[in-house]
């Protein structure tokens, strides 16, 4: 275990900075997760457990682009990252559509049933992957504008892919905001999850905006998929890896607050990073998760909690 | 004693029940299954008693843990570790660089046995740790959570994660547990070596007989006033708290309870299965026990038993011919059962029973069943047609 | 020869706001032992609100609430229950999963902790005060009948035996008879003047015919501030009242 004396005052710079940006990605990958999941949690009172399954569907998405690709048409080459992006968000959301249709909308009123079934649709997914793609992990031929690093100082290493997963989820995520707080779909959004009763009864068709709202949740995981790419390879339970993290970020930011979960999520990939460094590797992970839950306990309703009259 | 027959057994009808189970457990399965499958059987018997406390936790109050892999674990570890010191005694150990030790201590490089196991060298103080400890820490985890009325989603997810935190505390730190392969090689207790086909039966028949027990046990608290509190808190929390019950003791005593008993099958686990590791511990077992109870019935405290030897016998047969579909079976499972048959098998069973009620009563005329209740007037206005 | 009256409630200062709304503001309110206060005003004025607070459903922001003169404000529900005072809620709040005489049973203030309960018996005493309680509020031949197949009207007439059955000092009642067809109002009226004995009741309701019936004193809310207080009569009288909520 590397002592903190053992380094000197530069390195130690050096070392919080990669580590730094080492914690981008992770709090990238779990923005763009923890944001379809707060948005689905938030607007139905559903936890979708097979939401890291949705990112593993998304990660797939861009491999097979990547596949198809380089075998069949390599003249598009360098363009088809942002395409396969687009892709796997799209292939995402229509098959969370149909998931909402064959299976959540029966079971709103019973969140603790749904964490099951949804826990039971995650394995179908897992084994889908795996029978599909087999059980080794892939990766899709990242396009060269996203491979190096470039170097600020002489001990700073700032990987490229790293930058790039950032700007996409700050990009989305701003999107997002965008679209729930400025347009009219949004704004039915808001008003269901406010006063069901009185939407419906102005003519807001809840059981359509539920089915947009958790698509748009899904596809959002796929381009949490897509980021995932540029960081590890993909295998069947790839998703699995960071479903919990993803839950603990979305109550500890506070639900329904979407500052809450951006500051949750740097946090927490930022407290994980750090600490994976100066401990052994799952201890890393240990700390951080009980230091969530610990907090958790003290303070139930998160960062950001919601000032609704209960 | 007719309350006490009719509060623990049952009545009539549950004394069948209890009946029935023993028979299939102590005579069908024992004559005609060879010890290797009955060992089997004895392993799936652990995981029931995980699954007949989630029926008190989930079924009766509605509270979902999706960790009670944690207490399994801990109770199996506490077991583990008694078995472990025993098998390493100086002699079996002479070879290592530290006689004495565990060999994954010895591998790790410890010269000193470590401040948690030495207690574990008394079988009374395993044997009370076994029930003990995991009560003990599901009082403190409930206490934290249910006195911050966190309930609900929140309270099942972050048993999940404490359950993810456990697993990978005790893999990260080989030396102290053993890490991932966990503790194995333990070959007797108290000088009664536990692999011998002799062994297996008898680690069977105390599994089954304490099984029973544990299902005697939580009969009886169910048909005490906490049932019924219990059973209201289920239906309206809130509620429940106006009527002058501090809600959240009864979920810390359930909570409490249930995690004695899935510690004490983890300390049976590992007596009948000679191993415990951290693959016991985690999310993935933990939610695998919840539809052990699921589709038993998850309030049918005899559906918990039948349950879980259900799904794992399924999933062993499964397992050697249709690997690959064997989790599609799975996930199916989780989805019919929530969606098409909440009440699992007891359900089934009582269903059925019920059709077959109304066939013997079909030779008599039917009385309409009426939906509302008629108000029945007083008779000073009825006299005086409604008004004062 | 002058009775003294002993002030079982005092309410002072009493605030609570939501994000800026104050839904009761600087609220005194005292209720004497043995009196019969109904609450009334239009929607919104905060009525439910105090209840609340009382209760403890709802966090107050200021002020204090004295009941036998121990401060209320921060303790926890089931202890407010056990101190004295019973809250019947304005839906009727019965355990659906459970029968007429177990609903009755767990309102039975004795034994209500853990332990307690484990070693509850359903000894004869309690066994006739249930049957005695379901026979007052109209439920005697419904006792093994589950609380889910009532009727609205019986529903309401349980919530009030298991109120009973709490013997509290203080009673409180959301709109009691809201839902409830004529004959089954009648019922209630005469149902509520007998368990008046004894007991401070505080009651919130809409029906004006009702209120006079039953009323010995009124208050009227109107914005979480007291608009006037008095007898039916003088109620009806007052001009704001008139204004605000009785019409002309």
């Amino acid at each position: 275990m590397p002592l903190l004396a053992a380094y000197t005052a530069e390195e130690m710079k050096s070392i919080f900075v990669m580590q730094g940006f080492a914690g981008l990605s992770l709090f990238s990958v779990l923005l763009l997760m923890a944001l379809g999941l707060a948005i689905i949690f938030g607007q139905m009172g559903v936890v979708n457990l097979a939401h890291g399954e949705f990112m593993a569907l998304g990660a797939y998405m861009v491999y097979l682009c990547s596949e198809l690709t380089h075998n069949q048409f390599p003249a598009l080459a360098p363009y088809y990252f942002l395409i396969s992006i687009v892709v796997a968000f799209v292939v995402a959301a229509i098959v969370g559509t149909f998931v909402e249709w064959g299976m959540i909308r029966f079971l709103y009123k019973r969140p603790l049933d749904t964490l099951l079934a949804t826990w039971g649709l995650s394995l179908i997914m897992q084994q889908a992957f795996r029978s599909i793609f087999g059980a080794r992990e892939v990766t899709p031929t990242l396009p060269e504008w996203l491979m190096g690093s470039f170097k600020p100082t002489e001990t700073i290493d700032i990987p490229i892919n790293g930058v790039f997963v950032m700007a996409l989820s700050l990009v989305l995520t701003g999107l997002v905001a965008l679209f729930i707080f400025r347009s009219r779909t949004g704004l039915h959004m808001r008003a269901t999850v406010q006063n069901r009763a009185m939407s419906s009864a102005v003519g807001i068709n809840t059981a359509l905006v539920d089915r947009f709202t958790f698509a748009m949740g899904c596809g959002i995981a796929g381009v949490a998929g897509a980021a995932f790419t540029t960081i590890g390879s993909t295998g069947p339970d790839s998703g699995s890896r960071y479903i919990v993290d993803t839950f603990l970020v979305v109550v500890f930011g506070g639900t329904g607050s979407i500052v809450g979960t951006i500051v949750s999520s740097f946090g927490i990939a930022q407290g994980q990073s750090i600490s994976e460094f100066f401990l052994e590797g799952t201890m890393g992970k240990v700390v951080t998760l009980m230091g969530i839950v610990v907090i958790l306990m003290l303070r139930p309703q998160g960062l950001f909690p919601s000032k609704v009259r209960s | 004693m007719k309350k006490f027959y009719q509060n623990v057994f049952g009545g009539t009808q549950g004394m069948i029940g209890i009946i029935l189970l023993a028979i299939l457990l102590f005579a069908v399965l024992p004559l005609t299954l060879d010890i290797f499958r009955l060992n089997l059987v004895g392993k799936y018997l652990t995981y029931a008693f995980v699954a007949v406390g989630l029926v008190l936790l989930w079924g009766n109050s509605g509270v979902l843990s999706l960790g009670q892999g944690i207490f399994f674990g801990v109770g199996g570890y506490c077991m583990a570790m008694f078995l472990k010191l025993e098998a390493s005694s100086v002699e079996n150990t002479a070879i290592q660089s530290t006689p004495g030790i565990p060999d994954f201590m010895d591998w790790n490089q410890l010269t000193q046995l470590p401040a948690m196991w030495v207690p574990f060298k008394s079988l009374p103080f395993a044997l009370l740790a076994v029930v003990l400890v995991p009560s003990i820490l599901a009082f403190i985890l409930g206490a934290a959570m249910f006195k911050r009325r966190v309930g609900g989603v929140y309270f099942a997810v972050i048993t999940q994660a404490l359950a993810l935190i456990l697993s990978l505390g005790i893999d990260g730190n080989q030396g102290l547990t053993g890490g991932r392969n966990g503790i194995t090689d333990l070959r007797t207790l108290l000088g009664w070596d536990i692999r011998t086909q002799s062994a297996q039966y008898v680690l069977y028949f105390a599994c089954g007989i304490l099984l029973i027990g544990c299902i005697l046990l939580s009969r009886f608290v169910l048909s005490t006033r906490v049932g019924r509190v219990l059973l209201a808190m289920k239906d309206r929390e809130d509620r429940v708290r106006f009527s002058g019950y501090d809600v959240a003791s009864f979920k810390v005593f359930i909570f409490s309870l249930s995690a004695g008993m899935a510690g004490l099958g983890g300390a049976l686990f590992v007596l009948q299965v000679g191993f415990i590791s951290p693959s016991l511990v985690g999310i993935v077992p933990s939610i695998e026990m919840v539809i052990f109870a699921a589709v038993g019935g998850k309030m049918s405290l005899l559906g918990a038993v039948y349950g879980t030897l259900a799904v794992n016998t399924g999933k062993s047969l499964f397992s050697e011919t249709f690997p690959q579909l064997w989790l599609f079976a799975m996930g199916g499972l989780f989805i019919a059962v929530v969606m098409l048959f909440p009440n699992g098998l007891a359900g089934l069973w009582e269903s059925a029973r019920d059709r077959l009620k109304k066939m013997k009563a079909q030779k008599r005329p039917e009385i309409p069943a009426t939906g509302s209740v008629a108000v029945p007037v007083p008779a000073e206005l009825a006299e005086t047609g409604g008004k004062p | 020869m002058t009775v003294k009256k002993e002030i079982l409630l005092s309410i002072e200062d009493l605030t609570v706001s939501f994000d800026g709304f104050k839904a009761v503001d600087s609220l005194n309110l005292y209720v004497d032992r043995n009196e019969l206060r109904v609450i009334i005003g239009p929607n919104g004025a905060g009525k439910t609100t105090v209840l609340d607070l009382i209760c403890g459903k709802t966090r107050a922001t200021a002020g204090s609430i004295k009941f036998k003169d121990r401060e209320l404000l921060g303790m926890q529900e089931h202890k407010i229950v056990r101190s004295g005072i019973g809250r019947k809620f304005q839906t009727p709040s019965i355990y659906e999963n459970l029968t007429v005489f177990e609903n009755l049973e767990i309102s039975y203030p004795s034994g209500q902790s853990v332990l307690g309960c484990l070693a509850f018996r359903r000894s004869a005493a309690v066994i006739e005060r249930i049957e005695k309680v379901a026979e007052m509020v109209f439920l005697k031949d419904f006792l093994e009948i589950e609380g889910a197949f009532l009727s609205h009207g019986q529903k309401q007439w349980l919530e009030i035996g298991m109120l009973l059955m709490q013997d509290p000092e203080l009673l409180m009642l959301d709109e009691p008879v809201a839902g409830m067809s004529p004959a089954e109002r009648e019922q209630t009226a005469v149902l509520l003047n007998k368990i008046c004995e004894n007991r401070s009741i505080l009651i919130i309701e809409h029906d004006m015919e009702f209120v006079q019936r039953i009323a010995h004193k009124v208050t009227v809310l109107h914005l979480g501030k007291i608009l006037a207080e008095g007898s039916m009569a003088d109620i009806q009288k007052n001009e704001k009242v008139q204004d605000v909520y009785l019409g002309h």
